[in-house]
C-alpha cells in the first residue's frame, strides 16, 4: 500500500470560465480503494474524467506509474472506467460487450472465451453470454459494465457513481460486491460518489471535495470522527455545528455554558466551531413540574454533570421514529439541536442535554472570508 | 395490447379507409382488369416493352445512386450537427433551412441554374468557357434527387446520433478502441436504425418520382414515374397505369423487406462486428 501509483500534480480545470478544479494535488497508492466524495459540482467527476483521459487539464500533470500520461488518449491508458448508467453497447450481446476490449487487442478466441467465463463468474452472472443488455436489470447491467472493464486487467478501475441509478437495497448489496471484487482482483479502485454512506462503507481513503478544492483526505474513521472543517462535518453524516469560544485547553464555551473537551492547542479565548454528532448528545428528562433547585431537579443535574461539567436545558420539539433510533429536535437557547437516541423523549419534554468530552469536536473557524463563504454556502 | 376505444380511433379509421385502403384496392382492381372489367394480367405484362424496361432500369439505377450519395453526404453532416454547440448550431441552421423549403420550388431553382440559357451557362459564357449540356440528362435528375431528398436522410441519422449516450462512445475509447474502430463498432451500428429509415425515405420517393424528372429531364429522359403518370394524365388508360404501379410496388416492398431484415439481424447479434 505504499507505492504511489497515480500522482495528480497541480491540476487546474475550468469550463466556460468557471473554475472546476483549482490546483488539485492528490496521490493514489497501489491497491487502494479511494473515494472522491462531494456534492454535485465539486469537481469529483472532472477529476475522474481527467484520470480516464476524457478531459484535458488546463494545467498540471497526471503521473501514472512513473510516466506522464497527461496527453495520452483514453484508449492508450491502462485504466478502465465503469460509467454512470452503465454505458453498455446496446447492439451487442453480453459476451460481445465483455469481449470488446479484448477483441480490440486482438486476443485469441480461446483467451477471450476464458475471460468472458471468468468475468461473468466473478460478477455472479454465469450463463448470461447471449442475453442483450436491455433484457437485464439495472444491477445486472452494472455488473456487466464492471466485467467489461476488468477483463482488460487494468491496474486501476475508475468508477463514476456506478450505483447511483440503483435502488437502496441493491445499492447496499453492490457495495459488498464491490469490496469483494476489489479484494479478489487486488487492483486500485477510484470511486466517485456523492453518497457519504457508500464512501464510508467501502473506502480505504476518502477525499472530501467541495468547489474544486480538497477539503480533507483520510480514512473513513478520520473523516467521520475528526472532520477538519465545518463543510466536512456537515457533509459526512448529520452534525450540530455551532460557534463557540475556546476558553483554554480542554475547556470550551458555547450557548453560555462551559464544557470539558479533549482538544488542546487552540490558544485562549479563541472563536472556534464546535461540532457534535447527534448520536453523541445525551438527554436527561427533567421530572414534570420539577422546580429549579428541587431535589428531583438536582438529581437530574448531577447525572448530566457526571458526563460533563457543562450541560444545557431544552425542550423536545420534534420526534421521528427512524427504526434503529429516534430522531429528535431539541430547542435550547434559540438553537435547534439534532439528537439521535434509542430512548424516546416525547415532544414537550423538558430535558438536560450533555455530551462526553471526547465527543466534542473543535475546529478552527475559516480564516479568510472566502473560505467562510464557501463553508456557509454549503451548510 | 389494450382494447382501444372505437370512438377515439374512429376518425383515424375513416381516414385510413378513405385515403389509403380504398385507393390501394382501386389500384389493384384497375391493375388486374381490362377496360370491360374482366380479369387480366396484360396490364402488368405492359411493363415488358423495351422503352418501359429502360425507364424502370434508369429509375432503379438513379434512385440507388442518389440514396448512396445522400448517405455519404448526410452521415458526416449529421455527425457535425450532433456535436455542434448551440451558438454554432444557429449558423448551421441558417444553411440548412433551404433544405426544408417546398421541393417543387427547389427543383425549379435547379432548372433555372441548369437550363441551356440558365445561370451556369451564362456564367460559363462570360468566362469564355464552352457551354455545357446540363438539363435534360440523367445526371441532372440524379442531382435533383440528391438535393431534394438529402434532408430525409439527414434527419433520421441525426436523431439516432443524438440518442447515443456520450459515455457509450467514451466507453469504447476507454476499452482501447481508436476513433476508426469506435465509429465502425459502436457509433455506426447504433445509428443503423436511422440509416435504414433514411435509406427507405430517400429510395422510395426517388424511385417513384416524376416531378424531378419532369423539370430536369424534360421529355427526353423518362423515369418509370413519368411513364405511369402519362398513362393516367395523357393516355387516360387507368388500367395500364395501375398495372405498372403494381410492378413498381413490388420493388418498393422488396426494398423495405431488405431494410427490415438488416434492422432485425442487427438486434440479434453484433452484425457489423
Amino acid at each position: 500500500m505504499s507505492n504511489k501509483l497515480i500522482d495528480l500534480q497541480h491540476i487546474t480545470k475550468s469550463f466556460d470560465g468557471t473554475m472546476v478544479l483549482d490546483d488539485l494535488c492528490l496521490y493514489i497508492r497501489e491497491n487502494e480503494f479511494l473515494t472522491l466524495l462531494g456534492p454535485s459540482g465539486c469537481g469529483k467527476t472532472t477529476t475522474l474524467r481527467i484520470l480516464g483521459g476524457f478531459e484535458h487539464p488546463d494545467s498540471g500533470r497526471v503521473i501514472f506509474d512513473g510516466a506522464d500520461i497527461t496527453d495520452l488518449s483514453p484508449n492508450k491508458r491502462q485504466l478502465n472506467t465503469v460509467f454512470q448508467k452503465y454505458a453498455l453497447f446496446s447492439h451487442m450481446n453480453i459476451a460481445d460487450n465483455i469481449a470488446f476490449g479484448l477483441k480490440i487487442r486482438k486476443k485469441s478466441k480461446e483467451y477471450i472465451d476464458d475471460k468472458i467465463k471468468y468475468a461473468l463468474k466473478l460478477v455472479n452472472l454465469e450463463g448470461f453470454e447471449t442475453r442483450m443488455p436491455d433484457s437485464l436489470s439495472g444491477g445486472q447491467q452494472q455488473r456487466i459494465a464492471i466485467a467489461r472493464a476488468i477483463v482488460n486487467e487494468p491496474k486501476v478501475l475508475l468508477l463514476d457513481e456506478p450505483l447511483g441509478a440503483l435502488d437502496l437495497k441493491l445499492r447496499q448489496d453492490m457495495q459488498y460486491e464491490l469490496i469483494r471484487l476489489k479484494n479478489e482482483l487486488g487492483i486500485t479502485f477510484i470511486y466517485v460518489t456523492h453518497d457519504q454512506e457508500e464512501a464510508l462503507t467501502m473506502s480505504d481513503t476518502i477525499v472530501v471535495m467541495n468547489q474544486g478544492y480538497i477539503q480533507q483526505i483520510g480514512t473513513p474513521e478520520d473523516i467521520y470522527n475528526e472532520p477538519q472543517n465545518a463543510f466536512v462535518a456537515d457533509f459526512i453524516g448529520d452534525s450540530n455545528i455551532l460557534p463557540g469560544i475556546m476558553i483554554k485547553d480542554q475547556l470550551v464555551e458555547f450557548m453560555g455554558a462551559r464544557f470539558a473537551c479533549v482538544d488542546t492547542g487552540f490558544g485562549t479565548n479563541k472563536p472556534v466551531d464546535v461540532v457534535i454528532r447527534p448520536e453523541d448528545l445525551k438527554l436527561f428528562a427533567l421530572p414534570e413540574g420539577a422546580e429549579k433547585g428541587s431535589e428531583a431537579y438536582q438529581s437530574c443535574v448531577s447525572k448530566a454533570e457526571a458526563l460533563n461539567p457543562g450541560y444545557l436545558t431544552g425542550v423536545v420539539s420534534h420526534l421521528i421514529f427512524k427504526g434503529v433510533h429516534y430522531e429528535m429536535e431539541v430547542q435550547s437557547g434559540g438553537f435547534e439541536w439534532l439528537v439521535h437516541s434509542t430512548r424516546l423523549f416525547a415532544v414537550g419534554t423538558k430535558v438536560l442535554m450533555s455530551v462526553d468530552p471526547f465527543n466534542i469536536q473543535i475546529m478552527n473557524k475559516p480564516e479568510s472570508e472566502d473560505e467562510q463563504a464557501v463553508a456557509l454556502e454549503d451548510m | 395490447m389494450k382494447k382501444h376505444n372505437g370512438l377515439i380511433n374512429g376518425p383515424y379509421l375513416v381516414w385510413t379507409a378513405a385515403f389509403i385502403v380504398i385507393p390501394l384496392l382501386l389500384i389493384f382492381y384497375y391493375g388486374l382488369t381490362d377496360k370491360s372489367g374482366h380479369f387480366t394480367l396484360s396490364n402488368i405484362a405492359e411493363m415488358g416493352t423495351p422503352e418501359r424496361m429502360k425507364a424502370l432500369w434508369l429509375s432503379l439505377i438513379l434512385s440507388l445512386l442518389a440514396t448512396f450519395i445522400c448517405l455519404l453526404m448526410a452521415y458526416p453532416l449529421a455527425m457535425i450537427l450532433a456535436k455542434m454547440k448551440t451558438a454554432m448550431g444557429f449558423i448551421v441552421t441558417i444553411f440548412i433551412i433551404p433544405m426544408w423549403m417546398n421541393s417543387l420550388l427547389r427543383i425549379l431553382a435547379w432548372q433555372t441554374l441548369l437550363e441551356r440559357n440558365g445561370v451556369i451557362n451564362q456564367f460559363l459564357r462570360m468566362a469564355h468557357l464552352p457551354e455545357q449540356h446540363l438539363i435534360n440528362t440523367p445526371y441532372a435528375i440524379g442531382l435533383g434527387m440528391i438535393y431534394d431528398f438529402l434532408p430525409f436522410m439527414l434527419l433520421p441519422i441525426y436523431n439516432s446520433l443524438l440518442k447515443i449516450d456520450s459515455n457509450v462512445i467514451n466507453a469504447a475509447y476507454d476499452l482501447g478502441a481508436n476513433r476508426w474502430q469506435t465509429f465502425w463498432k459502436v457509433t455506426f451500428p447504433l445509428t443503423l436504425p436511422g440509416v435504414i429509415s433514411g435509406i427507405t425515405m430517400v429510395f422510395v420517393p426517388a424511385l417513384t418520382t416524376f416531378v424531378i424528372s419532369d423539370f430536369l429531364g424534360g421529355s427526353k429522359v423518362l423515369l418509370i414515374g413519368n411513364v405511369i403518370e402519362q398513362q393516367f394524365t395523357q393516355v387516360g388508360n387507368w388500367n395500364v397505369g395501375s398495372g405498372l404501379s403494381l410492378v413498381l410496388m413490388v420493388f418498393i416492398l422488396i426494398s423495405m423487406a431488405l431494410m427490415n431484415h438488416f434492422d432485425k439481424s442487427d438486434e440479434g447479434a453484433a452484425g457489423i462486428l
